[in-house]
């Protein structure tokens, strides 16, 4: 069965399109709410910050590519090589992820609109101006210069008098916000908006992967914000918390760091396994295999995730029987992904199997993720961290991880659903161009680091000496990197190619199973002009013909259906906002007083007042007769009215 | 463990392979679907897989254990040396102990050691975060400041061995290395009573060179004993000329270096602690004169 049945035609279709229309022209452009439009922002933005940290990586090749290079000095290549590394984790890979699921989830839901669209469109904007804050902060030569875990007591005013930690902690806080607010939206989008019928066990697993990550977002991002406020109170008021002059404790930051800093390893890498599953499902053209167990192993990963932080400290000196515990626990971890790779290896056994770019990748991601998680478990033994610990071959581990878990079935998922964001196809030929070349490139740049690694060169130094005989696989390494830059270059080239001169894509360009494919590429403002309903894991494939749509949602009126959590019965409906500036306003007076309050703690105080009002602005209540708040302070926009009685009965 | 990663590395890869190819090919001759492997074959094999995998991954913790056991702890029997290291932004203290104090011997960047002998380190920092690391040797132990750790290695065979610290410690962690000499046990105590001595007397000509050091600030951060200068936070210059290095691990030690250093430490090392030193250039070869005969 083809999505189009969920077509729709006549003037119900149009106002249904001018209702969930977001509003056009420059100054429309800062109160859209349409999660389609924020899901694009973000993942533009978060790709432009992935290209940026890119080149300030490929500098820090070019310094070295051989023995005693001077081409950058120590103080601009610990700015470049702390930015990138921040940059990466936190303006790039949850961001990216997050914006993935802006876009899809209320697709893959069958949703009109993803929950709290208010509080996403902030969201963005605290993302895009912290990242504006990072990188300002870096062309005023101050950015962050101590590493992405910013240790203390370097980190502390004392060795650090200049305000690039502060930097660092402030831009934590801004994308923390960020990513707190996506989180809660996504949770509540798949919990509770999901069209009738997709009972938990026909959940995506895409929309799981998602969930799992949100509330991974959830439990490890405050445990960063509490480590980066200590650390600014410690800069700014004088506090202690890391200080060991005055009783402070420098350990206490890597045990509160590495509590978030471990589950955001997983936090990156449990979306990509999602984009995995639903890729290969589509492509072997029968359902997941194990659909259960690799739900389960989301899950136990997730948990599991938060029990190994520590080994990132063994070289600190610990106790053996509880560096033992963190060993198994690494090492357990192991567990549930395999189970994933071999339910994954199933589906493809026994599908029908067409490779398409796409798939490329995900044959990609198989081969770079393996080698990442093996080195992994090599890394839990204590022996073995402590010698190759803050070495190369950490360095070789961490991008086998996140390139191979991340970066791959991110570039997957870019070729698999360019289609839906722009309505055109990317170039199968270049695709095969751009996989093979990042391929290469990529174990050319990262392979040589594992023998350095074992070789004894340690990270984050800016030069090494020419008696050390690094200099060779420097150098290859180097070349890969340029090999990358290359492929990205590629990518990047016909992706703009592909917006104007691409083939057009019709609904379904893969066949695959998933609801996002019913609707139209680029889908209509409403997602869904007749929402659908479910009877199976694909519905595309198991939907017999004569399946229902939702039927009684006003077209005059954002009006959305609320689903009960587990069994997607419907339960009520729910007017959703209009389109507003005031997020952006509230972002702005939420930008002034994070980046005030690195000079002053009297900011909080005096930066909170214009929050506020921006904040009752957003919270204005609304009378039924106006439908809505307005778009812009003193400025009315004619909103649509009630012209008739909402349909009778429930909605189906 | 590299091969038993190696292995399963090869496995796994081959297992994909295989499906990728039998994907393809049941899309190929459009098999029934009864042809296709039935759920209940594909759940014993990722069960068994998934068994198996249990199963090696409980080997490496135990091997992994085990090892730790044995790296962790130092061997019994012989008396241990016991050596005090301490972290600085951007060189390595190290203090050999002893129950009298004026046995004490205190220098920097280069740790000697007796073989086939445990040596016993106890480690700690004066500033940040550093790693004290001998890859050879043994793993890596952070300085952490605040704590006193205490990891022991031993060299079984004479020789050279190099060091570096390996957690990132500001803007000159890639210029903070030391050298590790291994002696056998009589060679290594001379070198510790040599240590002991204190400052030689410099001979009338070079006797300028340690009035200009006395007199210009190098006495308030550096120590040389026996002379009034006893400076604590940069490194003792008792015996810098029997030291292979300048600047932890950054310049070799000759005459030509050590002046140049003196001169302008920042521009070979740059940010690094000690200031430029804009003294006439027959005072500066005084100086060298002086520090050469500190052997």
């Amino acid at each position: 069965m083809t999505g189009r049945a969920y077509a729709a035609s006549g003037g119900h279709l149009d106002r249904l399109e001018q209702t969930w229309a977001d509003p056009k022209g420059p100054a429309g452009w800062f109160t859209h709410v349409d999660h389609k439009s924020i899901g694009r922002r973000y993942l533009v933005t978060a790709f432009s910050f992935f290209l940026i940290g890119g080149a300030l990586a490929a500098l820090m090749r070019l310094q070295l590519s051989r023995p005693d290079n001077t081409v950058l000095g120590p103080d601009l290549y610990n700015q470049i090589f702390t930015t990138h590394g921040t940059t990466m984790m936190f303006l790039f890979a949850v961001p990216v992820m997050q914006g993935l699921g802006i876009y899809l989830v209320p697709l893959m839901v069958g949703a009109r609109s993803i929950a709290f669209p208010r509080l996403v469109a902030y969201s963005y904007w605290m993302f895009l101006f912290g990242g504006i804050f990072l990188f300002a902060s870096f062309l005023l030569n101050a950015a962050p210069d101590v590493g992405w875990f910013s240790y203390p007591p370097l980190a502390e005013s004392l060795y650090t008098p200049s305000k690039r930690a502060d930097v660092w902690a402030q831009l934590i806080t801004f994308t923390e916000v960020a990513s707190l607010a996506v989180a809660v939206a996504l949770i509540t989008t798949a919990l509770k908006l999901r069209a009738p019928g997709m009972t938990l066990n026909r959940l995506p697993i895409f929309v799981w992967a998602q969930i799992v990550t949100s509330f991974m977002v959830l439990f490890a991002m405050p445990a960063v914000m509490l480590a980066s406020t200590s650390l600014i109170l410690d800069r700014l008021v004088g506090t202690h918390f890391f200080d060991v002059e005055h009783a402070g404790d420098a350990l206490l930051w890597q045990h509160m760091f590495w509590f978030f800093g471990h589950p955001e390893v997983y936090i990156i890498f449990i979306p990509g396994t999602g984009i995995v599953s639903t890729i290969i499902t589509t492509f072997s053209r029968r359902r997941m295999f194990g659909y259960l167990a690799v739900v389960l192993s989301l899950v136990a990963t997730a948990f599991m995730g938060f029990g190994l932080w520590v080994h990132h400290m063994f070289a600190t000196g610990l106790p053996q029987l509880g560096a033992s515990f963190f060993t198994a626990a690494s090492i357990i971890i192991a567990v549930p992904t395999g189970t994933q790779i071999f339910c994954w290896i199933a589906t493809l056994w026994s599908g029908r199997l067409t490779v398409k770019s796409p798939m490329l990748w995900i044959l990609g991601f198989f081969t770079i993720f393996i080698v990442g998680g093996l080195t992994g478990v090599m890394l839990a033994a204590v022996p073995l961290n402590t010698q190759v610990h803050d070495t190369f071959f950490v360095v070789a581990h961490f991008h086998y991880v996140l390139i191979g878990g991340a970066v791959f079935p991110l570039f997957a998922a870019f070729y698999y659903w360019y289609p839906k964001f722009t309505g055109r196809l990317l170039s199968e030929r270049l695709g095969a161009w751009v996989f093979g070349l990042f391929f290469v490139g990529f174990n050319l740049t990262f392979f040589p680091m594992h023998v350095l690694g074992l070789h004894g060169m340690p990270r984050r130094v800016y030069t090494y000496p020419a008696a050390m005989g690094w200099g060779n696989l420097n150098l290859l390494a180097s070349l890969g990197a340029a090999v990358m830059a290359c492929a990205v270059v590629l990518f990047v080239v016909d992706a703009i190619r592909a917006l104007v001169a691409g083939v057009v894509a019709p609904w379904n360009p893969w066949n695959a199973g998933t609801l996002e494919w019913a609707t139209s590429s680029p889908p209509p403002n409403s997602n869904f002009p007749r929402p659908p309903t479910v009877a199976g894991r694909e519905p595309l494939w198991q939907n017999p013909p004569d399946q229902p749509v939702v039927v009684g949602l006003r077209d005059d009126a954002r009006d959305v259906l609320v689903t009960h959590v587990l069994d997607a019965e419907p339960d009520h409906r729910l007017l959703f906002p209009e389109p507003s500036v005031w997020p952006f306003l509230t972002a702005i007076t939420t930008t002034v007083l994070f980046v005030w309050s690195i000079f002053t703690p009297w900011a909080v105080v005096y930066g909170a007042v214009p929050v506020f009002v921006t904040m009752v602005g957003w919270f204005w209540p609304k009378s039924p007769a106006e439908g809505g708040t307005q778009l812009w302070p003193f400025s009315r926009r004619t909103l649509p009215r009630p012209n008739e009685a909402p349909a009778a009965g429930g909605a189906i | 463990m590299l091969w038993v990663c190696g292995a399963v590395f090869v496995v796994v890869t081959t297992a994909l392979l295989l499906s990728i190819v039998r994907g393809i090919n049941n899309n190929n001759r459009s098999k029934q679907d009864a042809e296709l492997p039935s759920e209940r074959v594909l759940a014993n094999g990722v069960g068994a897989s998934v068994g198996l995998t249990v199963l090696t991954l409980i080997l490496l913790l135990v091997a992994s254990i085990v090892t730790g056991r044995t790296v962790g702890s130092p061997l019994a029997g012989s008396s241990a040396v016991t050596i005090a290291i301490t972290g600085h932004q951007w060189w390595w203290e190290i203090q050999y102990e002893d129950a009298v104090p004026s046995r004490r011997v205190v220098t920097a960047n280069e740790l000697h050691i007796p073989i086939n002998r445990p040596v016993v380190l106890k480690v700690t920092s004066r500033d940040v975060i550093h790693s004290f690391w001998v890859p050879n040797l043994q793993g890596k132990r952070d300085l952490i400041p605040g704590y006193t750790t205490a990891i022991w290695l031993q060299a079984d065979r004479t020789g050279f061995f190099r060091g570096q610290c390996a957690e990132f410690c500001g803007m000159q962690h890639a210029h903070m290395a030391f050298d590790v000499i291994a002696d056998s046990d009589r060679d290594f105590e001379g070198w510790l009573e040599a240590m002991r001595q204190p400052g030689r007397d410099p001979a009338p000509s070079t006797r300028r060179g340690r009035d200009i050091f006395m007199q210009s600030r190098c006495a308030g951060c550096h120590a040389i004993r026996g002379t009034e200068a006893a400076g604590q936070i940069a490194p003792d210059l008792t015996h810098i000329a029997t030291r292979s290095t300048l600047g932890a691990g950054t310049l070799p030690n000759t005459p030509e270096n050590l002046a140049a250093w003196i001169q302008d430490p920042q521009r070979m090392k740059p940010g690094n602690q000690m200031p430029a030193n804009p003294l006439p250039e027959e005072d500066v070869q005084a100086l060298v004169a002086y520090l050469e005969t500190l052997r």
